[in-house]
């Protein structure tokens, strides 16, 4: 039973196939026919000039006429050519900038949900980290977090160094202090050669703060070999980080507080009530 | 339309969100994510994808193991491969087109890039 309908089927496309064929070349005999008909005009009209000099004359003056027309028309064309060629390029120009752009706010959209993924201290920590290496290309960089007693920037990550080379920073000293006293990211705007020694300036000075509140700073050192220089992106990439990962931060560590706090205020419970 | 199958290996969770992101401009595809090599492996082997992006550097088990462990099993020699790293010189990219990857990309990765890769190895427009 399948077979038969799949051989009717088979059949009836055959059938469309050489319908269309036929109406095809229907199309194309009465094309023919007009052609030989306009053709059979043209050439009555060449033997009545011929026997008229006159006539020869005015023949020669409509086509000369529609050649001036047929040329005009050309010009149109081509303009208007060239305009939709020039609107065409306009469009894939605008394409290729709306498509980076959806990829740009693709990247800070990643970014800041994964920071506000978690109020793990540590995995925002790390989530910042995963950012600063996959988003931007950093090589090597730090993480600080501000601590308030001291007036400080503690590392509590590191990449591309060990964590011991990047001491305690005091609010103010350096592009790092600099950086978070005045809230402001300062970025150097050439990179250094690839493999340039992690210490000493930082490239970048990325400051974390909610508001006045310093909660913590991005250095970074130096760039994978790959990456070139800071793009458009990695700077909008900076904002966020400025302001995202210190809410992230902090989000984390007054959750960690109030963790703790519960915890305490529940074993007092479970002493009264023993 | 049949459902392009691809697999991501890869430990960062931003990373394989942002690759999800872009992938996802693929018409009629399934993604599948594993966060390290040992997991890729058990995933490639247990069942059938059209393409792997695979990370490099992975905790349990690295990326260039991986793709030696997956072009030993004679059904995933054709597989598609492309690695996503930050290893940026070129003897990383010499090493892992020889142990059989098929596409080298370093990070930061531009989404569209990833994409026309993609869409190269599946063979799709």
């Amino acid at each position: 039973m399948d077979d038969d309908r799949h051989e009717l089927e088979r059949g009836q496309a055959v059938l469309a196939v050489f319908r269309r064929g036929a109406e095809f070349a229907r199309e194309l005999l009465e094309d023919n026919q007009r052609l030989r008909d306009e053709l059979q005009r043209v050439r009555g009209r060449q033997d009545e000039a011929a026997r008229n000099p006159q006539d020869w004359d005015k023949l020669r003056e409509e086509l000369l006429s529609r050649i001036g027309d047929l040329e005009s028309e050309n010009r149109d064309m081509r303009d208007r050519l060239e305009n939709i060629e020039g609107e065409n390029q306009h469009f894939a120009s605008r394409c290729v900038a709306i498509e980076q752009e959806n990829d740009n706010l693709a990247n800070l959209y990643v970014a800041s949900f994964q920071l506000h993924a978690t109020l793990d201290p540590n995995e925002v920590i790390e989530a910042i980290v995963e950012i600063v290496i996959n988003l931007i290309g950093a090589e090597t960089f730090c993480v600080y977090v501000y601590d308030e007693r001291n007036r400080t920037l503690e590392a509590v990550a590191a990449e591309g160094a060990a964590i011991c080379t990047f001491p305690a920073v005091r609010l103010g000293s350096g592009v790092v202090g600099g950086s978070l006293e005045a809230r402001e990211v300062q970025a150097r705007s050439v990179a250094p050669a690839a493999g340039a020694p992690a210490t000493g300036e930082a490239l970048v000075a990325i400051p974390l703060h909610v508001g006045e509140r310093p909660i913590g700073a991005i250095a970074i050192h130096s760039l994978l070999q790959q990456k070139q220089g800071f793009t458009d992106l990695d700077y909008e990439l900076f904002g966020l980080l400025a302001g995202h990962a210190a809410t992230a931060i902090r989000a984390s560590q007054l959750h960690a507080q109030s963790e703790r706090k519960l915890s305490t205020i529940q074993g007092f419970i479970e002493l009264l009530t023993r | 339309m049949a459902k392009h199958r691809i697999l991501i290996v890869e430990d960062s969770p931003t990373m394989r969100q942002l690759l999800v992101f872009a992938l996802r401009r693929l018409k009629e595809v399934e993604i599948v994510e594993a966060q390290d090599g040992m997991d890729g492996l058990r995933k490639v082997t247990s069942d059938h994808f059209d393409l792997a992006l695979v990370d490099i550097n992975m905790p349990i088990m690295d990326g260039l193991k991986l793709i030696r462990l997956i072009r030993s099993e004679e059904d995933l020699r054709e597989m598609p491969i492309c690695v996503i790293t930050t290893e940026g010189g070129s003897e990383d990219r010499e090493r892992a087109l020889e142990l059989g990857a098929n596409e080298y990309l370093t990070k930061p990765i531009q989404s569209n890039l990833v994409l026309s890769v993609a869409r190269a190895l599946l063979k799709i427009g």
